[in-house]
């Protein structure tokens, strides 16, 4: 039975405050249930959302702009359900705008079902532990941070670095080792992007015949900021759909989270609530965390779901709130380094303050390979090192430094043009190892303490032979 | 029961009016759903409760039902094992009931009471007893037995005791005749989250947790029945770390709380817990822990009332004579979460939007560590270690600094170590511990001899390396004196031979007190050679190419903790090395020779 409410146009609105609507006499109206907003008799309906209720008022959320609204002219549609996308069969190869509507002219999806936007949380009893390496064909990703299915790895870019093309390459290379698979699908959300990065995104995979395996979400620049708040839910629910419904494994791109912490700070601050640092609400940390914590596996369902979030560092700070919390919710960090982007390496990954928590379940024998663990820490501990040396050397000059020392230092460099350089070429693991390899067989054994007299003797040994060594004192 | 109508919706607060009686922190109901909440504010004519579950589609009119209870866990056998959100629901059995994903509105026991446990009695009926004495017992898991205790408050005779049989929890176990009348006991007992549990006589924590944890054990020891933090920012290693502990620490009861964390570690350890061995008793490590687990997605007041939870559950196992840990990750999401509230009762926020009282919660909660005597007069403890996560990596920021001030135990993770993959990247200079004096007399007990010279010894060198660490940056490594250099030579043997332990390798992971003891003494013979080679004329960096010191940086791998005769060959190996050294006649260091 339909609920009579449905066909109630109210008028008691009492105010608008940016985009917040207060009413009256709005009985029977519950905490997140969904308003259709209609600025006048002829308007299309924007999307809204009860967000306090006290008594017979009540405050609402409106995502797709107040503009043009009034008092008495506009009407308010009050429906007792959550905000819903329906979701079904072909929903790849598809571009939908930031509330999950399609908008390349194609046929309006089949709904099969409609899922509650905002989620669930999984069941931690029910979470299959991430473990399955993807093979991305970036070296100081597969090699030093490596991803796994159902892990949350974010970009932690600036603005004009390259991590639009990085997240294309990802998205080109992506795969399981074991088999190739066709049961692979990526939802991209463009969240407050320019045009031009969404449809240099488009292009990009289209050029490759990746189309028909992607779904697109666009809230552009241009786009209400508060609308931002539901895309990448909107992408996810899509997501979770393609990936327990339809037994995909799904990568989501999430482009750019900076965008969508600004707009939550937009909606926190008309709500008059007492901010947390520089202005983001307190909360921040939650609502992240209920984008971020729907990556994952769950127990007896093929598919699964894979996030790269993006986000800019304002002015680089990676002490700033925004990618600050994401650090604290998400299982790693990719970040990105204006200095190498200048030195035009690519992707121009700074490999130090980069992590992945769920590497070790991935790696090692039988997974990667048997020394992985072991040859990626040394690579870390010995890239470590020649960055402080180079510090060290711009002050002291290269002459102050010690023999060892400056073979550390030249094995840094060569980190940086051999190993992390790499250019759109996509890598095999194989690749990845023996550039790595190769380049420690430059070190003395004495430098490699996290190598065993084993792993020295079946990888580097024979590999320094062909090492010239042409250090100059 | 007392009924209230909720008027005033905002997110997890309500309100409701109300002319019934009802009481602060009181268990209550909240719609048909019967959505779990808490009375948080009692006004004339109305309440606010928070809710622990989602609220979605609530609307006005619903009705809240008092229960006449403080918010209270059960207690009694069937949580060992075993993961709960955190208001002790089992999350086993919500995705029974409710599949993949939890949702608001779930109503399952606590604990199962259909299964039977086999009692063992202890007491004969007649005789006396008196709070926390012990009835009989049930074999909870294989590692861990529980105890069924007389409760606080009930002393008399006992008039019947139940006989070696299968018990259900709600079963009678026991009657007492007491000065007021009988008094029946079942497995199962209730007691109030925020209120700690009992003991007769608290004391100074005096032995140390051993936690298999060179870095820990070693320099920063931390007391049984003390609290500890552990800062860092995020790719620190702090859960990771915090997870090693619950591990290998020698607790006999772990309870484990992820608060506001992420899922997938949760599911990892349901995963890993049950595979791994206890070095010490070779039980599965799962049959000692009991997992709490409110991810950051779940609602927010449920994580405020995860810790309680989680220590009331911890006393609980201490009070029945046992060693139990704690572990809290992360204990400022726990403090986001109380911030949230607050901001929603519209509360005058003090320090970076906290609420005034976050330092007295944060008191009461680490004040219920401790070393104790139980009621019953056995010893036991109650550990709590509890990871913080500052913003910005940022020790000054509320939550790190009033940690600071209850907790004597102080790990500060440091972002340089970590991102160099040197864990634990634990700051051996910003790091202390105030357990120190207690557990030397423990260890000088326990064959660690002259532990605390040594341990003085490895921070003062540390100290001087920081120092020297600065000198390097102006003038370079090679203008340094060869004593100078030496320290430095020293302190990076000794820094990745003792202080750097890894997690995932199955040798090192675990390091017990015997094979700590080797390693130390080894590392300081290293030392005292090292001075004296350099006294005579030895260029200190030499001593780095040395084959013997490669083997000594790789100890914690390359040697497990049965293999204690080995260390008597490598002192040997060290002895000799040197004295080659002196005779001028060097071993080749290594197998490329330097171009020069």
């Amino acid at each position: 039975m339909m609920d009579p409410r449905q066909h109630i146009l109210h008028r008691g609105l009492t105010s608008i405050r940016g985009p917040l609507i207060f009413m009256r006499n709005a009985e029977g109206v519950g905490l997140y249930d969904r308003v259709e907003v209609l600025p006048s008799e002829q308007d299309d309906p924007r999307l809204g959302r009860v967000v306090s209720i006290s008594g017979t008022t009540a405050v609402i959320d409106v995502f797709q702009g107040t503009e043009g609204l009034s008092l008495t002219g506009s009407r308010l549609r009050l429906l007792p359900e959550p905000i819903l996308l329906s979701v079904g069969p072909g929903m790849l190869g598809r571009v939908y705008n930031g509330v999950g509507e399609a908008i390349d002219g194609g046929p309006s999806i089949v709904a099969e079902q409609r899922m509650r936007i905002d989620g669930e949380a999984i069941n931690p009893m029910r979470r299959e532990v991430p473990s399955e390496f993807i093979e991305t064909g970036i070296s100081c990703i597969d090699a030093m941070n490596s991803l796994v299915r159902g892990q949350k790895l974010p970009i932690f870019s600036g603005s004009g670095l390259s991590h639009d093309r990085l997240a294309a390459d990802l998205a080109r290379f992506a795969r399981l080792r074991a088999s190739p698979d066709l049961k692979f699908a990526v939802v991209f959300a463009a969240i407050g992007v320019t045009f031009d990065t969404a449809e240099r995104f488009r292009s990009e995979m289209d050029e490759h015949g990746a189309m028909e395996r992607i779904a697109l979400f666009l809230n552009l620049a241009s786009d209400p900021s508060a609308e931002r708040l539901l895309t990448p839910r909107v992408a996810l629910t899509a997501a979770e759909y393609l990936a327990y419904h339809e037994g995909r494994h799904v990568l989501v791109i999430l482009t750019d989270m900076t965008n969508y912490c600004e707009a939550l700070r937009e909606v926190s601050s008309s709500h008059g609530e007492v901010p947390s640092r520089k202005g983001y609400p307190g909360y921040m940390y939650s609502d992240l965390a209920t984008i971020y914590e729907r990556a994952g596996r769950i127990m007896g369902k093929p598919g699964s779901i894979t996030q790269v979030p993006i986000l800019s560092m304002p002015s680089d700070d990676i002490t700033h709130p925004i990618p600050d919390l994401s650090g604290y919710i998400t299982e790693g960090q990719i970040v990105l380094d204006r200095e190498l982007e200048r030195r035009s390496v690519f992707p121009p990954i700074k490999l130090l303050p980069c992590l992945s928590r769920l590497m070790n379940q991935g790696i090692g024998k039988g997974m990667t390979h048997a020394d992985h663990p072991a040859f990626a820490q040394q690579l870390y501990s010995s890239y470590a090192l020649a960055r402080q040396l180079r510090l060290l050397s711009s002050v002291v000059g290269e002459e102050g430094l010690s023999k060892a020392d400056r073979r550390l230092l030249h094995f840094g460099n060569r980190m940086d043009r051999e190993f992390i350089h790499q250019e759109d070429q996509r890598r095999s693991l194989e690749e990845t190892f023996d550039i790595g390899w190769t380049l420690l067989a430059e070190l003395p054994d004495e430098s490699l303490i996290r190598l065993s007299d084993a792993q020295i003797a079946e990888h580097v040994t024979p590999r320094r032979d062909d090492t010239a060594v042409t250090l100059q004192d | 029961m007392s009924r209230a109508e909720v008027f005033w919706i905002n997110g997890p607060v309500l309100k409701a009016h109300s002319e019934g009686l009802f009481r602060m922190k009181e268990a209550v109901y909240v719609g048909r759903e019967r959505l779990a909440a808490e009375v948080i504010r009692l006004d004339t004519g109305s309440i606010t409760v928070q809710v622990f579950e989602d609220t979605t589609g609530l609307r006005p009119g619903a009705i809240i039902e008092g229960s006449g209870m403080a918010m209270a866990v059960e207690l009694g056998p069937g949580m060992l094992g075993r993961m709960f959100d955190g208001l002790q629901r089992p999350l086993e059995a919500i995705a029974a009931s409710q599949g993949d994903f939890v949702r608001a509105g779930v109503e399952v026991p606590n604990l199962d009471r259909d299964r039977r446990w086999r009692f063992t009695p202890l007491l004969k009926e007649g005789a006396a007893v008196v709070p926390g004495q012990v009835l009989g017992e049930v074999e909870e898991t294989p590692a861990v037995k529980n105890r069924v205790l007389v409760p606080d408050g009930v002393s008399g005779e006992l008039e019947w005791l139940a006989a070696d049989e299968e018990l259900r929890l709600e079963d009678p176990v026991a009657r007492l005749r007491t000065s007021t009348g009988t008094h029946e006991i079942s497995l199962l007992t209730r007691w109030p989250i925020r209120t700690p549990r009992r003991f007769a006589e608290q004391r100074v924590p005096n032995r140390p947790l051993l936690t298999g944890q060179r870095i820990i054990d070693t320099l920063f020891p931390i007391g049984k029945g003390g609290a500890g933090a552990m800062p860092g920012g995020f790719g620190t290693g702090k859960t990771v770390l915090q997870q090693t502990l619950a591990k290998w620490c020698d607790a006999d009861v772990i309870v484990y709380i992820g608060c506001g964390e992420r899922g997938n570690e949760m599911a990892d350890i349901v995963s890993e817990f049950p595979r791994l061995e206890d070095p010490r008793t070779g039980r599965r490590l799962m049959e000692r822990t009991m997992l709490i687990a409110n991810t950051s997605n779940m609602p927010v007041a449920a994580r405020e009332a995860s810790i309680y939870t989680g220590i009331t559950i911890g006393e609980y196992f201490r009070d029945q004579g046992y060693h139990v840990a704690l572990f809290a990750d992360s204990i400022s999401r726990w403090a986001e979460a109380l911030r949230e509230i607050s901001a929603r009762l519209e509360e005058l926020p003090a320090e970076e939007g906290y609420p005034a009282y976050l330092p007295s919660r944060l008191a009461e909660f680490y004040e219920r560590a401790g070393n104790v005597v139980t009621l019953a007069g056995s010893e036991a403890s109650l550990t709590a270690m509890v990871t913080v996560s500052p913003p910005g990596g940022d020790f000054s920021e509320p939550v790190t600094a009033h940690s600071r001030r209850y907790v004597k135990s102080f790990l500060a993770l440091d972002r340089e170590r970590a991102q160099a993959r040197f864990y634990p990247a634990i700051h051996p200079l910003l790091s202390y511990s105030e357990y120190v004096l207690d557990t030397a007399r423990w260890w000088q007990d326990h064959g660690g001899v002259r532990w605390a010279q040594r341990r003085e010894r490895i921070l003062s060198i540390l100290q001087e390396q920081a120092q020297l660490a600065r000198m390097v940056k102006i003038v370079g490594r090679d203008a340094l004196p060869a004593s100078q250099r030496l320290v430095l030579v020293c302190a990076e043997v000794m820094v990745e031979a003792l202080l750097r332990q890894s997690a995932f390798s199955k040798v090192d992971r675990y390091c017990s007190p015997e094979k700590q003891s080797k390693m130390l003494e080894l590392v300081d013979d290293f030392i005292r050679h090292a001075e004296q080679a350099v006294q005579q004329g030895v260029d200190p960096d030499l001593l780095l190419t040395l084959p013997v010191t490669r083997r000594l940086q790789r100890l914690g791998e390359d040697i497990a903790n049965e293999e204690l005769e080995r260390f008597d060959e490598l002192t040997h190996e060290v002895g000799h090395a040197f004295s080659s050294l002196a005779a001028g006649q060097t071993e080749t260091p290594s197998q490329q020779v330097l171009p020069e």
